[in-house]
């Protein structure tokens, strides 16, 4: 169970890992994720996206950034190694039909979980094209997939090292402008998906974000992954993790996800220090 | 004044010699003073997760089983929800058999060390107690409780346990969602038939709400285990990390994995919040997640778990019941300076186990009572920072008998708190009625039985426990599972 089958390093601290999870790859749908926890009993459950999923092979893909002292455990994993705890999938699948025109929208990390869902939105027969960035040209992961994949793929970096010099935000006002798209799906860091989802709300277009909030169970039982939405109160593990991004109040979310940021960062410069991990190395 | 474990067994033993010598009659027995319980000093005990309750000594528990009458009419058997024949396992503890004492508890019920600890026998067995009546009063009733974890703790600690026996394996199979106590006590009673049990949990843990949610301090983690461990002896696969309703389904369970019958135990498990202004502000706690933080991620151990904690000084806690309690006493341990249970109604009507609500002041927990909250003020970070209340009073009884608590226009007033954690119950976790076809439930969410066999609306699904009662007890919910066990064997039987 849960073994480790390959395992590639994507970009400064992004991997890529195939892992056996024969239930999980078989009920798995784009949109869904997964929680793990390394077996230990101080470890934490942390919530991430998978990937892709192989029904014969009975495998899931990860793609995961080494932001936290989990994921930089978890990057020291080798092929053959297993993953103590892995649970999934949770949360509701992508809603994914024929909108017509899809723009997806990719920041960073973000790109990972996006690319099932241009799989599935180009089977649904959409036209489906794809805004990707990074901060830089090292950290943009998934390029030639997403490129064999989407109609049309646009990169941007913020420091121009790569493709164009801009924020996706910039890109997506054009497309929404001359391209007008039926639906625009975003995954990236909260910050982007809010300015992302700002900016497609004056065009009045279905905006679907992905979030990615703190977690605990997984399963609705703790409820420390509610967020606002339209004045709501819902649960990123059970309604989500897919929302309306017209509807929901990024600012909450954003304060929401800073409750324990002290302490994370303390821990992320712990387990450099303790995992003997160069900065920017995982 | 704190009594000592020494202190108290000393004084027992003095009155063991006198009373040993003679024959009581029931007025001796009803004048033996009621045996304390000795505790962990409550300005110690803040500061530890140790186990507040030390348990009785040798000396303690058969003085205080001599206090039992053993009543013909037994009524306190009748308080009982899985009607544990008391008297007998009484009269084998006044005689110092205590691991005849436990297996007599055993045939009722299959977790006697965890009820003895979390049961709230002043409203069950002791309730009814002759002795208790006979003082007019329930807190002098026999400590029934206290004797039921004596000798479940006395068999455990000296391998007097006997592992039930099975019966010659069916070739039929059950899944059992869940591993909380209705769920435990439907396995064991499922395998002891000679099924083959495979009991399914979502966490990495298992053990449910006695694993998330009662506090090490209440119930220490290594008893849940030793149960756990019993009945993965008898022959139960614990598969954990494994969500019904979403890594299968129920039609996947017993229409491709070959399960003739499944339980669903899974709890209540989707908190309530007060729909009140504020309450997604950073500091807003479900106790839930509070008490998972601590208890099953074990945060309390700030330095080696990964997983954080809040940083409270001043918190509220709503609500209460004894999770309620739960709450505060964990925000005092983690080191909380003020703690304050806020309840709409006054301290007559709150549900909580007295002895909880005794331990919780002992521990410095205040209580406001006659409040109730509007709205939650944040500074410019999102954080809490104030809670802003209203007075209310009793007014005429609702539906649950208890007086109303009514709004006193007004009286509105802001409290200075960084933390607020909202214990005021749960609803059922809507996934298995979502993800599965012919499951009714009742407009709570709760899943509707046959109040006789324990059996849903869908055929060979039988569900107990919280998902049925809403939140509940643990007995209460052990006593579902057996009793939708007792169904399923006979349903398995026509198979």
């Amino acid at each position: 169970m849960n073994t480790i089958l390959s395992k590639q390093k994507l970009s400064q601290e992004v991997f890529r890992m195939e892992i056996s999870a024969k239930e999980i790859a078989e009920a798995r749908k784009p949109g869904q994720f997964i929680i793990l926890q390394m077996g230990d009993e101080y470890g934490e459950r942390i919530p991430l996206t998978i990937a892709d999923a192989d029904k014969e092979r009975g495998t899931i893909t990860l793609i995961f950034q080494a932001v936290g002292e989990t994921t930089h455990r978890l990057a020291l994993l080798e092929e053959g190694d297993k993953i103590a705890n892995l649970l999934g999938p949770l949360g509701k699948p992508t809603d994914i039909e024929k909108y017509g025109k899809v723009v997806c929208v990719g920041g960073g990390i973000g790109v990972a979980p996006l690319f099932p869902i241009v799989e599935g939105m180009k089977q649904a027969g959409n036209e489906v094209k794809v805004i990707m960035g990074a901060r830089n040209k090292s950290l943009l992961i998934m390029e030639e997939e997403m490129k064999a994949t989407a109609d049309e793929v646009i990169v941007v970096t913020d420091d121009g090292s790569y493709g164009k010099k801009a924020l996706v935000t910039e890109p997506l006002k054009e497309l929404c402008e001359t391209y007008k798209p039926d639906c625009v799906v975003i995954i990236g860091p909260p910050i982007m998906m809010k300015f992302a989802a700002l900016t497609t709300k004056p065009f009045g277009i279905k905006t679907i974000v992905s979030l990615n909030t703190i977690m605990i169970d997984g399963t609705g039982m703790c409820g420390g992954c509610r967020v606002t939405i339209g004045g709501q109160t819902k649960f990123v593990c059970v309604d989500g993790p897919e929302f309306d991004g017209h509807l929901v109040d990024w600012d909450n979310m954003l304060l929401r996800l800073g409750t324990y940021r002290s302490k994370e960062e303390e821990a992320h410069h712990r387990c450099h220090i303790g995992l003997d991990i160069k900065e920017g190395e995982a | 004044m704190h009594a000592t474990r020494e202190e108290l067994d000393a004084q027992a033993k003095a009155l063991l010699k006198e009373y040993d010598q003679k024959n009581l009659t029931a007025r001796d027995r009803a004048q033996i003073p009621l045996q304390d319980m000795s505790t962990q000093d409550p300005a110690v005990r803040v500061t530890n997760m140790e186990e507040v309750a030390l348990g009785y000594t040798e000396n303690q528990v058969r003085l205080e089983a001599m206090r039992c009458l053993q009543c013909k009419t037994k009524p306190c058997i009748a308080g009982c929800p899985v009607a544990i024949d008391i008297p007998a396992f009484i009269a084998e503890a006044a005689n110092g058999n205590f691991a005849k004492s436990v297996e007599i508890i055993k045939q009722s019920s299959l977790l006697p060390s965890i009820c003895g600890r979390v049961c709230p026998q002043e409203s069950q067995c002791q309730l009814h107690c002759t002795v208790g009546k006979m003082h007019k009063d329930v807190d002098k009733s026999v400590s029934i409780g206290r004797i039921e974890r004596f000798v479940a703790d006395y068999a455990r600690e000296h391998n007097l346990e006997t592992v039930p026996e099975v019966k010659a394996e069916t070739g039929k199979r059950v899944a059992v969602v869940g591993s909380g106590p209705a769920s435990i006590s439907a396995a064991a009673d499922l395998r002891r038939e000679g099924h083959q049990v495979v009991m399914f949990e979502a966490l990495h843990k298992a053990g449910g709400v006695l694993v998330y949610g009662i506090p090490e301090f209440r119930l220490p983690k290594k008893i849940v285990e030793h149960e756990l461990n019993n009945l993965k002896d008898m022959g139960v696969e614990i598969r954990r990390n494994y969500l019904v309703g979403k890594t299968r389904k129920i039609s996947d369970l017993m229409e491709k994995d070959g399960f003739d019958a499944v339980f669903v135990g899974s709890g209540a498990g989707l908190p309530k919040f007060m729909n009140i202004e504020g309450e997604n502000y950073v500091g807003v706690f479900s106790a839930n997640e509070y008490l998972t933080r601590s208890n099953l991620m074990k945060a309390y151990k700030v330095g080696s778990a990964l997983t954080p904690l809040y940083d409270s000084h001043k918190v509220a806690v709503f609500g209460g019941g004894n999770v309620a309690m739960d709450a505060a006493r964990t925000a005092k341990r983690l080191g909380a300076e003020q703690v304050t249970i806020v309840y709409r109604r006054t301290e007559v009507e709150m549900p909580a186990r007295k002895e909880e609500v005794a331990h919780a002041k002992e521990e410095g927990v205040e209580f406001l009572y006659l409040h109730a909250p509007l709205k939650i003020l944040a500074n410019e970070k999102g954080c809490v920072n104030g809670i802003e209340m209203i007075r209310c009073e009793l007014g005429e009884p609702d539906a649950s008998g208890r007086r109303r608590p009514v709004e006193i226009a007004g009286s509105e007033k802001v409290f200075e708190y960084d933390t607020a954690i909202i214990a005021i119950g749960n609803d059922s976790n809507p996934l298995i009625k979502a993800t599965t076809d012919g499951i009714e439930v009742n407009r709570r969410g709760n899943f509707i039985i046959n109040e006789e066999t324990c059996e849903t609306t869908l055929k060979g699904v039988y569900a107990g426990g919280d998902i049925v009662l809403g939140a509940a007890t643990v007995i209460l919910a052990m006593g579902q599972g057996r009793k939708a066990a007792v169904a399923m064997n006979s349903y398995l039987a026509t198979l």
